[in-house]
């Protein structure tokens, strides 16, 4: 749809609306927000990951500016099970009282007129802690002699599950290999941290709770259950969100506290989470362990896969997501884009010592990726066989869409071989042999791929089993014309930086053919917006933007009425473009019609539909298995064997996002996405010592890459439309965190193939590529 | 992350600071870059801070004859946009540029970097590997030691209790000297986790090589001639040096310091 000759419908790059705000400081964020009389709140936090508490002292003098676990009356803590069988569970306490589980737990709120004096009190509360063995490392937590993080249970598992389909066909492979796989746990950095203000609003008699949140409809659920309040008593808002990428996708301890405390002291309180805190406290996803083999024929067919997983889930279950998500996720999804026949895939959820587990952007996908793209390549030398070729014979052809995997996954539409058949002619194999003959012996140059598919915006029937907290269903959207002829659009999804105030917008423009610009988005406010589940597993492009569509669908149906009987011609004539409506060469503006509809109503005959310009309308995709938007990534990578650096020279995506509806901020998502694969791929990295202390506990410790570190990437689209969604768009926002590990370490084991070297564990280190170089050299 | 409370003192000269660093526990700030975390970390928890960052008498830089002073607050952006004469021919000033994010380079300055004494930072040791002079003023008077004598270990110096760094002095090298210094960062702007510096200085008879970020004071290496030479390989002398280590952990430091080789005779660095 045209606004005039600029194109601002479903498909246009526009620039995004929001970015006036938030690229020029003038956001607001909850750390913008003051109220008079507002407390900040600091939070005593456990210095040990495993002990029994036996105390916690309020300082002398400071008694009544210091909160306990005792002090919280009547509040639950927070249980977040899974009803898959065999599901142990966890209750994190607000503020823990009788065992700390990981260091960083909150024991004590300490409040006071600023952040130093708060501070300054923390300092003073005194920990009584009889300090336990900690399991830091996942793969001892069975040991017979491993301390139990939850005494009730018989040992250190939230689930284990097992899927064997047709195993036993792997036999007959002619080859098989075997890996050990690691990835490392990382900390979610988005750039703003977590926050929360919390007030009681005499006025309407209601606790007010702002927070950086990805989910605010699901953080009232919970605040109403801890609290034990009706839901209508609770509204809560998030301000401008600085980047969520699921660390904001969980009810918050801090959520409840501070919510309790404004409840109870009738006082703003705020809370404002700083770099320590996250790094220390919140080291939570991405850690797996593998123990993989795969089943090959000679020529070229993969048979099978069989894996056993662990993922560290951390000291408890979080709310929504449970603490089995992440494995349970692994065993689903490791066969990826690729046919096979035989499958066993055996995983446990571990209890440890170490912060609870979210899901990080891609979820299981990154490790996953990396775990299958290893086993491809390493069973490709294996056969003597292209690594692209070999991936190429066994993929899902498109002429096989849509295609049911072996562990039931649907796969909407697709062609996985011309993507990375695309992604494999992109890498400029000339200028590689140059510089290869120009390079030093020490520089080695290697050349990697990866290929997955993601799904998004997966619903009911994909949710619903695995028994948590929430089940996502039907998405709602309210739009509603404002009587100058602007429109108002309400969802329950809560925008972090995707640019939904933009894209949803476009929705609005393509069917309804206002200007975008002339859209507000109001999203998130649990007071405003209908309820959703919120942002999280790229679904708000499929699932709000598809309720945006269906209320502005109808919306449509009665601008066209006002419109026909204004212009005397019959609705189905009424074509809605360029902010006006028109029926050959009579029209009137969208700010005419809304006029005349809120303000001289006289204007309309009597049997006009009393209906109105405001619309609430629901959406749910003709099929809720998800979307499968799906990428090839291509790295070339030089490695200095001296030192173990890896530069990226090169590196490319060829993305199937189905229709876009923004491509520009689909190219940023990709981008953004991608930078976080390669700081998983070659950077970030939580290390904990056996006490289960975080070692790396401030950024410089914490190493994610920055401008220098990410090269230019090189995108290329494809658009098949899903035939499941309304205009074919597909989720895929978490794509670009998912290949790189994968890609990257393919490239740098092809570097370091003459030294039989293989990197198996992320991140790879310059440190670890030179201690792999070093023992290959002393067996050599 | 906010810092235990504290006293803070400006201070506009520095008999003024020496006067104010006389009290317990007091501690000089200038940029803050280092100490600026320690205290919001609570690792650092001065009574007093005494802001030299304007003392107009230590932002300073007097050349005299083949000697360069620099005043302790002159900030790594002073040097690096050449606000104030490079006392060799452009080293410094290159050294600068790569001195962690510009922010850092805006307010952090070359007195406060040795004070700090980080392992790894570029001025501890490439002022040890220039012979550089550093000038210490005190309650009972001032006084000039040699790095070598002044940094002492990771984090620790000679500076006395009340004593404040006031310059640092540096010989004029002519371009007829050959330079080297390479540095091994994981991420631009990083603390190096090797480094190392070639000096050779026809005119003065100087060889000097330097490997830095080793946990521990810089490693004035004790024979540069074997390795100029030939004699010794990069990775023999930094076994001398770092026997304790692994043969990973040695090779990095052996790469730094063929870079800085290299890149002192104007070769292609390797």
């Amino acid at each position: 749809m045209h606004d005039g000759n600029v194109r601002r419908g479903v498909g246009a790059s526009m620039l995004r609306l929001e970015d006036d705000r938030l690229l020029r400081g003038k956001a607001r964020f909850v750390a913008d927000i003051k109220m008079p009389g507002m407390l900040e709140v600091a939070f005593v936090r456990s210095p040990v990951a495993h002990a029994r508490v036996r105390g916690v002292g309020k300082p002398a003098g400071h008694e009544d500016k210091v909160i306990v676990s005792a002090d919280l009356k009547g509040v639950s803590g927070i249980r977040a099970d899974s009803g898959l069988t065999g599901f142990k569970s966890s209750i994190e306490p607000i503020l823990a009282f009788d065992k700390v589980r990981f260091v960083g737990e909150p024991l004590a709120a300490c409040l006071a007129q600023t952040r130093a004096e708060a501070e300054d009190i923390a300092e003073l509360v005194g920990l009584d802690l009889d300090t336990l063995p900690a399991i830091s490392e996942m793969t001892k937590a069975c040991d017979t002699d491993a301390p139990l993080i939850h005494e009730s249970w018989s040992e250190n598992v939230f689930l284990e599950t097992l899927v064997d389909t047709n195993f036993a066909a792997a036999d007959k492979a002619d080859v098989r290999i075997s890996r050990t796989l690691r990835t490392a746990r990382q900390s979610m950095a988005p750039i703003e941290g977590r926050g929360v203000v919390a007030y009681w609003d005499a006025h309407v008699e209601q606790l007010v709770v702002y927070s950086s949140t990805q989910m605010p409809h699901i953080v009232r659920n919970g605040l109403a259950e801890c609290l034990g309040i009706p839901q209508g008593m609770i509204r809560v808002i998030p301000p401008d969100v600085g980047g969520g990428f699921g660390y904001k996708g969980v009810l918050l301890r801090e959520e409840v506290c501070l919510a309790y405390l404004a409840m109870q002291l009738r006082r703003p309180m705020r809370w404002v989470e700083d770099r320590r805190e996250q790094l220390t406290g919140n080291a939570n996803c991405r850690e797996h362990h593998y123990e993989i083999t795969g089943y090959a024929n000679r020529d070229g067919t993969l048979v099978g896969i069989d894996c056993d997983a662990i993922v560290d889930s951390g000291a408890y279950s979080l709310y929504p997501f449970s603490a089995c998500l992440e494995a349970a996720q692994v065993a689903s999804i490791l066969p990826g884009p690729y046919k096979l026949e035989a499958y066993r895939c055996r995983t446990r959820s571990i209890a440890s010592n170490k912060p609870p587990i979210l899901p990080f952007r891609g979820v299981a996908r990154t490790g996953v990726c990396f775990a299958i793209e290893i086993m491809m390549d390493a069973l490709a030398r294996e056969i003597g066989m292209d690594p692209v070729a070999f991936r190429l014979k066994n993929l899902v052809q498109p002429t096989e869409m849509p295609f049911t995997n072996i562990t039931n996954k649907y796969f909407d539409s697709g062609d996985y071989p011309e993507a990375l058949g695309r992604a494999a002619a992109a890498v400029d194999m000339q200028s590689l042999q140059a510089r290869r003959q120009l390079s030093t012996p020490n520089k080695k140059i290697g050349i990697g791929f990866a290929i997955y598919c993601e799904q998004g915006a997966h619903g009911t029937s994909v949710y619903h089993g695995w028994g948590i907290p929430m089940v996502p269903g039907f998405e709602q959207a309210n739009a509603r014309f404002t009587p100058d002829g602007g429109l108002e659009l309400r969802v329950g999804v809560q925008s972090h930086g995707q640019g939904l105030e933009t894209t949803l917008a476009q929705v609005a423009c393509e069917i309804l053919g206002i200007d975008a610009r002339k859209v507000k988005l109001v999203h998130g406010d649990t007071a405003l917006t209908p309820y959703s589940t919120g942002t999280w597993g790229s679904r708000c492009m499929v699932m709000a933007g598809g309720a945006v569509a269906a209320a502005c669908d109808t919306l449509a149906g009665r601008m066209k009425s006002i419109a026909a009987h204004l212009l005397q011609t019959d609705p189905s004539e009424i074509i809605l473009a360029d902010d006006k409506a028109s029926s050959g060469s009579r029209e009137i503006s969208i700010a005419e019609i809304a006029k005349v509809w809120y303000r001289r109503p006289q204007d309309l005959p009597a049997n006009m539909d009393p209906a109105g310009l405001e619309v609430t309308q629901g959406y749910k995709p003709k099929k809720d298995t998800g979307t499968f938007s799906y990428g090839a990534h291509a790295a070339v990578v030089e490695v200095d064997t001296k030192t173990g650096a890896v530069e990226i020279l090169d590196y490319i995506i060829v993305e199937d996002g189905g229709v876009l509806i923004n491509p520009m901020v689909v190219d940023g998502q990709i981008y953004g996405g991608a930078a976080q694969g390669i700081g998983t791929a070659l950077y970030e990295e939580m290390p904990y010592d056996v006490d289960g202390q975080p070692l790396a506990s401030t950024p410089a410790d914490y190493r994610i890459p920055g401008s220098v570190e990410v090269p230019r990437i090189r995108l290329d689209h494809m658009e098949t439309p899903s035939p499941l969604t309304r205009f074919g768009q597909k989720g895929l926002g978490e794509g670009g965190a998912i290949a790189p590990p994968a890609a990257i370490a393919n490239a740098v084991n092809d570097a370091l193939a003459e030294y039989a070297v293989e990197m198996l564990e992320l991140p790879i280190t310059p440190t670890r590529i030179r201690e792999s170089l070093s023992r290959a050299r002393a067996s050599s | 992350m906010k810092p235990a409370p504290f006293a803070y003192q400006a201070v506009p000269s520095a008999k003024d600071a020496r006067a104010y660093l006389a009290s317990p526990d007091a501690k000089a700030i200038a940029g803050g870059q280092s100490l600026g975390p320690m205290l919001n970390l609570r690792l650092a928890r001065p009574a007093l801070l005494v802001d030299i960052a304007r003392t107009r008498d230590l932002r300073g830089v007097l050349e005299d004859g083949d000697v360069v002073t620099y005043g302790a607050a002159v900030t790594h952006a002073d040097i690096e946009d050449g606000r104030v004469p490079d006392a060799t021919p452009g080293w410094l000033r290159n050294a600068a540029r790569h001195i962690a994010y510009r922010a850092v380079r805006n307010r952090g300055t070359i007195g406060g970097s040795l004070a700090h004494a980080d392992p790894a930072a570029d001025w501890v040791n490439i002022m040890t590997a220039l012979g550089a002079m550093v000038l210490i003023s005190g309650p009972h008077g001032d006084r000039s030691i040699s790095m070598e004598q002044f940094i002492l270990g990771p984090y620790a110096t000679a500076l006395a209790a009340g004593e404040l760094i006031s310059g640092v002095r540096v010989l004029r090298r002519s371009a007829k000297a050959q330079w080297g210094y390479a540095k091994f960062c994981r991420k631009e702007g990083d603390f190096a986790q090797a480094s190392a510096a070639v000096l050779i200085d026809p005119e003065r008879g100087e060889q000097r090589i330097v490997l830095g970020a080793i946990e521990r004071a810089p490693a004035c290496i004790p024979d540069p001639e074997a390795f100029l030479s030939g004699r010794l390989s990069a990775d023999d002398v930094v076994a001398q040096i770092l026997p304790e280590r692994d043969e990973a952990s040695r090779a990095l430091h052996a790469a730094m310091l063929e870079q800085a080789h290299a890149m002192a005779f104007g070769g292609a660095v390797k």
